[in-house]
């Protein structure tokens, strides 16, 4: 196990690499660079003193050389300085990936239990009422837009009804409370994992199907099992494996979607930071950002891989 | 696999035999330069193929062809049964157009298939059927050699017969020479002039149909054969098989010395060290080539 | 496609005509309920957009101050925005950009898709290593934090939405091409194709690519449905479709606004339902074809 991880991580480490080119020749065309983010219309700065310091900033070497001495700072834990607020970007994404990991994995776990459960119910009725409206739902869900739900949901919720807040992790200008911080969550997160819930059922709904017609069921029904035992112990068990895939890789696409839902929610995350360093145009901001994405996939990936060798019997790393 | 070789000769049907896994199919392939050779030499018609680059061997393949052993994925399901067919002519550009689909109901014909069926798509056909519409294609060009892998162990034995017959009656029709590869020896004894026994990629012996069947010289093709049931009862209580025990081992990694010597019942210390060069047991002109130390 | 033309044979007397795969893959799609639907709603909208100027009760960006915010009404058949902009001319040219935004990514990222897929299916080997790794690399990012990023370098517009989802959407049609092309390739057909001597492009052309067609179809459907998402969420975002140009995201970004929210639903209801409606019904499109092409599957 431990030596599968390692060479798993060998071979994600050329990856990353290539990703951190990817990133740092995006972000390098982008316009305007650290000198220019000093200027401002109260500070204006003469072209000589820019010159000076975008040398003294290594600003005027040949790309390769950049990359390289930024990939040296990275190595070194320095991911860069905010261009607007002069933070340090990895003290920044400190700051807020807690807000986003609450968001999302409060809307996996939603997922999950939804997904899972409407998917067993719906492949266990095929081709009954229920099981036609939970597909038809199942596709609704795939294709309203996160950002639209989530508008509904304010509107009834928090407008109408005024049973949730519209915005926010927590009211303003009060000390913290988890009760509140989970108040707060509770549409953001609902948003979320619409979506989310939608596939894990679709996926659960054929994967139970295809399992049932398995040749082991079938020996397990003449065996004269009760259907509880033969559903519990033949069925959902070996049709949950294909499901834990499916679950890990919708990391990526949950982290993906918290960009838009933390900002419906103004729910302070580093989606929302994401997106106000794409309109700020701040660089240094956006490669974190998405050198950090990056990571989190590699990471989900490496993460579905264990489980599935450890739901998987047949599965073996070695 | 290494150190095969054989001649064919022009109008003959050498059958290829031996258990499954144990290279015939590669030779096969190989003779027609659809597998990559690493080294060695194919002669056909004067022309050593090994030397020929994919370029050249196109203009060759029309004289040299293949059928396949699956009629099922050895035709392309997204086209009909005439595109299959006439594929090769047009490829080969032989002859106008209009002669080319001419050709093609004239080799459907000449296979047992209703000519209308050219724009019929193959899986509306059964296996026997497919192998039809296989061997139209492999005919289509006017080839001289043919090469059959297993060309009826997929199909229902009540077909099996008709495709060996139609492919019989062909061979004399049209001056065919085949290759047969196939691991069922009585089809082989049915229709083969000469007979090749391999083993673990190698040829073990070779000889005219009848001495290879009736005084079969190596201990390999004595235990192959004994598994033919005959049909007279009173031979067939009277049949010793020869079990053979063990695994075949993996063709890649072969024993040392005589490839067969971990099952074979005459096993002796030379089998372990040395591997057995063929030999000239042939009697009356005709050469029966067995490897065996222990043949006399 | 051309690669799969039939040749076409002289009728002879009791001419057998059979039927080929595609004829029952379209049987049986025409007799999916849910696609059916899908395709009469999805109809319908790409006519709104094709007559966009015809159907349109006022110019789309025409502002009109005396008739800011108002509900619907007779004359405003979806109400006023807060320009006084009438809502339905916006929605029905908002279809016109957002479908076409859609169906441009994904000709884009198929066709990028399909060659690379071929290439490395086919050519195996280094070729296969090189274009897979680069593949994955691609894949690394989840597709709308580097589709941002993207546009944030090159600036939002209509062109570069289109350009960039494109661009970063064919790892899932490469990778699907190349599965298949790597099981097609071991397939007899593809043999006796090389043992007549066919030249290998023509053997991609002919023989293995129309194999592929019906899996990439399905995939590509799915992806238009995918994209049309996509453009809503980066014009959302303010970083897709510029204003004034309306486009279904973005008219839901001018309305965020609790105000709006909560004083003028319409606003916000009916571009939200158009993408909704428009998702929904190419993704029953797309399971529809799936069903038809392959009824066996269950998903």
């Amino acid at each position: 196990m431990l030596s599968y991880l390692l060479r798993r991580l060998a071979i994600s480490l050329p990856i990353l690499l290539g990703i951190t080119v990817i990133i740092f020749y995006i972000a390098s065309q982008m316009p305007g660079d650290a000198v220019m983010a000093m200027i401002s219309q109260e500070t204006p700065m003469a072209e000589d003193l820019m010159k000076l310091r975008r040398g003294q900033l290594g600003l005027d070497q040949p790309l390769p050389v950049q990359y390289l001495r930024w990939l040296g700072q990275l190595a070194q834990g320095n991911l860069g300085f905010s261009f607007q607020t002069g933070e340090p970007v990895g003290a920044i994404l400190a700051a807020r990936i807690f807000a986003t990991l609450q968001l999302m994995f409060t809307a996996l776990l939603v997922a999950i239990v939804l997904g899972v459960v409407l998917g067993v119910i719906s492949a266990l009725k095929q081709y009954s009422a229920l099981d036609y409206s939970l597909t038809f739902l199942g596709f609704t869900g795939i294709s309203i837009p996160d950002f639209f739900f989530g508008m509904s949901l304010v509107y009834v919720f928090a407008i109408r009804l005024n049973l949730f807040p519209t915005s926010g992790i927590k009211t303003a200008g009060e000390p913290y409370t988890l009760a509140d911080n989970l108040y707060h969550l509770v549409l953001p997160a609902t948003a979320l994992a619409l979506a989310r819930t939608a596939t894990f059922m679709r996926y659960t709904r054929a994967s139970v199907l295809e399992v049932m017609n398995n040749d082991h069921v079938r020996t397990a029904r003449a065996k004269g099992l009760s259907e509880w035992r033969v559903t519990a112990r033949h069925i959902l068990r070996n049709a949950l494996i294909p499901v834990v895939t499916v679950i890990g890789f919708s990391l990526p696409v949950l982290f993906a979607g918290s960009v838009i839902i933390e900002t419906i929610f103004q729910w302070p995350g580093v989606g929302l930071m994401f997106v106000n360093a794409v309109t700020s145009r701040d660089s240094p901001v956006i490669m974190g950002y998405v050198l950090f994405s990056a990571i989190v996939v590699q990471i989900s990936n490496l993460l579905t891989d264990v489980a599935y060798g450890w739901v998987d019997p047949r599965i073996r790393y070695d | 696999m290494d150190g095969v070789s054989f001649e064919v000769r022009r109008g003959e049907t050498l059958g290829l035999v031996g258990e499954s896994g144990c290279g015939k199919s590669t030779t096969g392939l190989a003779m027609l330069r659809l597998l990559n050779i690493t080294s060695g030499h194919i002669n056909f018609e004067g022309r050593d193929l090994a030397g020929l680059n994919q370029g050249q061997l196109r203009g060759i393949r029309r004289h040299m062809q293949m059928v396949f052993q699956d009629p099922y994925s050895s035709l392309n399901p997204r086209m009909t049964v005439g595109s299959i067919v006439i594929e090769p002519l047009n490829v080969h550009r032989v002859g106008t157009p209009a002669e080319r689909r001419e050709r093609v109901q004239e080799l459907l014909r000449l296979v047992g298939l209703n000519p209308s069926f050219i724009n019929r798509y193959p899986h509306e056909f059964s296996g026997g059927q497919r192998q039809r519409i296989g061997l139209a294609r492999a005919l289509a060009t006017n080839p001289a050699f043919i090469v059959a892998d297993e060309p009826i162990s997929a199909l229902d034995v009540s077909i099996q017969a008709q495709v060996v017959n139609l492919m019989a009656d062909l061979r004399t029709q049209l001056g065919l020479t085949y290759v047969m590869v196939s691991h069922d020896l009585s089809m082989v004894r049915y229709i083969s002039d000469r007979v090749a026994v391999m083993y673990l990629g190698l040829i073990v012996e070779l000889g005219n149909r009848d001495a290879v069947f009736d005084t079969p010289l190596h201990p390999y093709t004595r235990a192959l054969l004994s598994a033919i049931p005959t049909p007279n009862p009173k031979r067939e209580r009277a049949r010793k098989r020869i079990i053979l025990s063990g695994d075949v081992p993996s063709a890649s990694n072969p024993p040392a010395g005589c490839r067969f010597n971990p099952r074979c019942p005459l096993a002796t210390d030379i089998c372990l060290e040395q591997e057995p060069p063929l030999r000239d047991f042939g009697a009356g002109g005709a050469p029966h080539l067995v490897a065996c130390h222990h043949v006399q | 496609m051309t690669a799969a033309t039939p040749v076409v044979f002289p009728a002879t007397e009791s001419q057998v005509r059979g039927e080929s795969l595609w004829g029952k893959a379209r049987r049986r799609f025409f007799r999916h309920k849910l696609a059916m639907a899908g395709l009469w709603i999805l109809g319908t909208m790409v006519l709104l957009a094709i007559f966009a100027p015809m159907i349109e009760r006022y110019p789309p960006n025409e502002i009109n101050l005396e008739a800011m915010s108002q509900p619907p009404s007779l004359e405003h058949w979806l109400g006023t925005d807060t320009t006084g902009r009438d809502y339905w001319s916006r929605l029905v040219h908002g279809a016109r950009v957002s479908l076409s935004v859609g169906l441009v990514a994904v000709s884009i990222s198929t066709v990028i898709g399909v060659v690379l897929g071929s290439l490395a299916g086919y050519g195996g080997g280094k070729i296969d290593m090189v274009i897979m790794r680069f593949t994955d690399m691609v894949m690394t990012f989840p597709s709308l934090v580097i589709i941002i990023a993207v546009v944030a370098v090159l600036g939002p517009s209509i062109y570069n939405t289109m350009l960039v989802i494109g661009l970063l959407s064919w790892p899932t049609i490469a990778r699907l091409v190349r599965g298949q092309f790597l099981s097609l390739r071991e397939q007899q057909f593809v043999v006796a194709a090389r043992s007549i001597g066919v030249a290998p492009v023509e053997i991609i052309f002919r023989h293995l690519f129309p194999n592929v067609l019906s899996a990439v179809i399905v995939a590509a459907t799915f992806g238009v449905a995918v994209a049309i998402l996509q453009e809503a969420s980066l014009s959302f975002l303010g970083l897709g479709v510029q204003a004034p140009t309306p486009s279904w995201g973005n008219m839901l970004r001018d309305v965020q606004t609790l105000s709006i929210l909560e004083g003028m639903p319409w606003l916000w209801i009916a571009p939200g339902i158009m993408i909704a409606l428009a998702v929904l019904s190419i993704n029953f499109i797309g399971d529809g074809l799936r069903d038809a092409f392959d009824p066996r599957s269950t998903l």
